[in-house]
């Protein structure tokens, strides 16, 4: 192929006309596809122009290397030839390399459905597309709710099939494993609120509320907010890449056939590991703020023990329970939404992409959803 | 005439996974042009040996000379030319998945030649064709059945017309009619461009038919059996194990006249 140095010859390809109704397609020259292949267009046309029944002769005897450059463009000429009924002969004066390589090719014949999937583009096709997958969207998400409620009840009656090793796994890993990642975002946000606050309420001589900010700040919102969204990032995306995975990989597939409920096998370890530890990381978060809080404070000058019983006196344990509560539903939504999207997910690599990105949208945005109507249903019950 | 060099050349080859050795020992010689199939029990090293002719394994002792020169010695240069000259079909296809089957193969095209996109497109149409899949240019690799993208994958092999064919298992999950049209492809490929293949393979009746040369890979030793052409081995060759395997498992008896191998 490339070990003959012979100077490469500029190729060429001519039509000419040999007889009467016959033709003959001449190449010339060195193909390879390391050159540039000469402008074809009108010889090709001229060969799209010929009579139909007519005969076409391919002549390569004189070029003298080639490679799939030459080839596939023959190829191409014995489908026109093909489509236009012409008599070809590609046996004579073709090297029968190229004549066997184009036996090859043409002795299947072209797929028909060039899997073009018709997509309209107007506005109205995309309104209705859009809509439809919203439907569908909804639907998987209803029955996906539906789902996990019986698994659920399969769990709380003992009936659901799962490794428990998985469980611990899963809570070690969205448990423990979180724990440095919500310090330091934790931490952060309670000195945030301190040196905002303390700006602010430093204008009134009230600097000792500061306290009172971060507690009522963290413990309300801040705390399980922010821990909400780092799970959401870091083990909702992971679950529906995991899950997403699997389905590449027909791993669900073999579960199912194996009489395992995929449901109770992968979803229901991640729910319930979520469903504990969220409560959890919530008060751990809650606690890192407002010693954040008290750091900040402490360097402009409170006393900690003073920082500490405002702060206590302004918690109760509704105060307390309010964001451990939501974030108890924060958990369900982000394993939800994780297992959700890695059980939708395609079978591609890429599929497993968009599947974990759509996790993250939609726990962060349910999230963000969630708290506003507990605030508003806290406002309304007074809390 | 000078000192014949052999296009490939394995020495001494050591493979090892940590200090998990796989194959030790191994040494044999592959020739322009030849047919040349890895042969051996699943699970001996065979995709191992593949990845370390590739380059995408280090030996762990010896060495891999391509026309005389060591490709591990070489700089990171002149490994990039020389996998250039290499087409690869992956045991489990490798097709990039964001991308159309006409794209997957167009896209080393692109990187490595300066074709224009109408050249580009007639050898993508070509290739695909020769593998049996002239029109699915628009599909993506999701939407195929495994022996497509298997066969896909090959056609992607093909796209830059590599001086050596690599292929793990191509005829795997292929129906026999497509298997054979592969065999035939291979036979065609190598015949008219001088491609040299090295094949993985454990279809018995495709590696007898094209195989010119092969390489017996045993577990149980750790090293290579045998290496020679398969239906002289499949005869003659004095160790059981590799007659058993070439005679589909069946006992044999002691060949009645042993010859050198
Ligand atoms: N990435 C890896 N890490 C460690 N061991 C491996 C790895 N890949 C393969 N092996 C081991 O190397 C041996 C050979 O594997 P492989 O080359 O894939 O076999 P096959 O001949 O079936 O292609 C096997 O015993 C396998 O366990
Ligand atoms: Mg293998």
């Amino acid at each position: 192929m490339t070990q003959e140095s012979t100077k490469p010859v500029s190729p060429t390809l001519e039509l000419r006309p040999s007889g009467e109704d016959s033709f003959v397609l001449i190449a010339k020259g060195t193909w390879t596809i390391n050159q540039q292949r000469p402008s074809l267009k009108e010889t090709l046309s001229d060969v799209d122009d010929l009579p139909a029944g007519s005969s076409l002769t391919i002549d390569t005897t004189k070029s003298q290397r080639y490679d799939s450059s030459l080839t596939s463009l023959l190829l191409r000429v014995a489908r026109t030839a093909a489509d236009k009924d012409l008599k070809l002969d590609y046996k004579t004066d073709t090297d029968s390399g190229i004549a066997k390589l184009i036996d090859l090719a043409l002795s299947v014949p072209l797929s028909k459905d060039d899997g073009h999937h018709e997509t309209e583009n107007d506005f109205f096709s995309r309104v209705g597309e859009a809509t439809i997958e919203l439907y569908d969207n909804l639907l998987d998400s209803v029955t996906f709710i539906g789902e996990a409620i019986f698994s659920m009840i399969r769990f709380a009656t003992g009936r659901a099939r799962f490794r428990s090793t998985d469980l611990w796994l899963t809570i070690q890993n969205c448990g423990a494993e979180a724990l440095p990642i919500v310090t330091l975002i934790s931490f952060l946000i309670g000195t945030i609120l301190a040196f905002v606050g303390k700006a602010q309420l430093d204008a009134f001589g009230a600097s000792i509320y500061v306290a009172d900010l971060v507690a009522i700040a963290m413990v309300r919102e801040m705390g399980c907010v922010m821990t909400g969204i780092i799970m959401s990032g870091r083990t909702g995306a992971a679950f529906a890449a995991q899950i997403g995975s699997m389905k590449v990989t027909q791993e669900v597939d073999a579960l199912r056939t194996f009489g395992f409920n995929p449901f109770d096998y992968l979803v229901l370890p991640r729910m319930i590991a979520l469903i504990v530890m969220m409560p959890l990381l919530t008060i751990y978060a809650n606690l890192v703020g407002i010693v954040g809080g008290l750091l900040v404070s402490w360097a402009s000058g409170i006393q900690p023990l003073a920082y500490i019983n405002e702060t206590i006196s302004v918690l109760n344990l509704t105060q307390l329970s309010l964001g451990v509560i939501k974030s108890v539903f924060f958990g369900i939504v982000i394993a939800g939404a994780g297992c959700l999207r890695g059980l939708q997910s395609g079978n591609s690599s890429s599929a497993v992409g968009t599947a974990a990105t759509r996790a993250v949208v939609t726990s962060i945005t349910m999230i963000i959803v969630i708290d506003s109507f507990f605030a508003v249903v806290f406002t309304i019950f007074d809390i | 005439m000078s000192e014949h060099t052999p296009q490939i050349s394995v020495r001494d080859l050591t493979m090892a996974y940590g200090s998990n050795v796989v194959m030790r020992d191994l040494n044999f010689d592959i020739e322009r042009g030849e047919i040349f199939a890895i042969i051996g029990g699943s699970g001996c090293g065979k995709s191992t040996l593949l990845r370390h002719m590739i380059g995408l394994k280090e030996p762990a002792k010896g060495d891999i000379l391509y026309e005389g020169e060591s490709f591990n010695a070489s700089s990171s240069k002149q490994r990039e030319a020389l996998m250039r000259r290499f087409g690869v079909l992956y045991q489990s296809s490798a097709l990039w998945s964001s991308l159309t089957l006409a794209e997957n193969i167009a896209m080393p095209l692109e990187e490595h030649t300066k074709l224009t996109k109408d050249t580009i497109a007639d050898i993508v149409s070509y290739k695909l064709s020769l593998v049996g899949l002239a029109g699915f240019q628009e599909y993506y690799p999701s939407e195929i059945s495994g022996g497509m993208k298997k066969r896909a994958a090959l056609a992607r092999a093909m796209a830059l017309d590599p001086e050596i064919l690599f292929f793990d298992e191509p005829s795997a999950g292929l129906d026999p009619v497509t298997s054979k049209r592969l065999d035939e492809l291979i036979v065609q490929i190598s015949e008219s461009m001088k491609t040299t293949v090295i094949l993985v393979t454990h279809e018995l009746p495709s590696l007898l038919s094209i195989a010119t040369n092969s390489i017996f890979l045993d577990v149980s030793t750790k090293t290579q059996a045998a290496v020679g052409d398969p239906k002289e081995l499949k005869e003659h060759c004095k160790i059981p194990q590799v007659r058993e395997f070439l005679n589909r498992g069946q006992d044999v008896e002691a060949p009645s006249h042993s010859l050198s191998s």
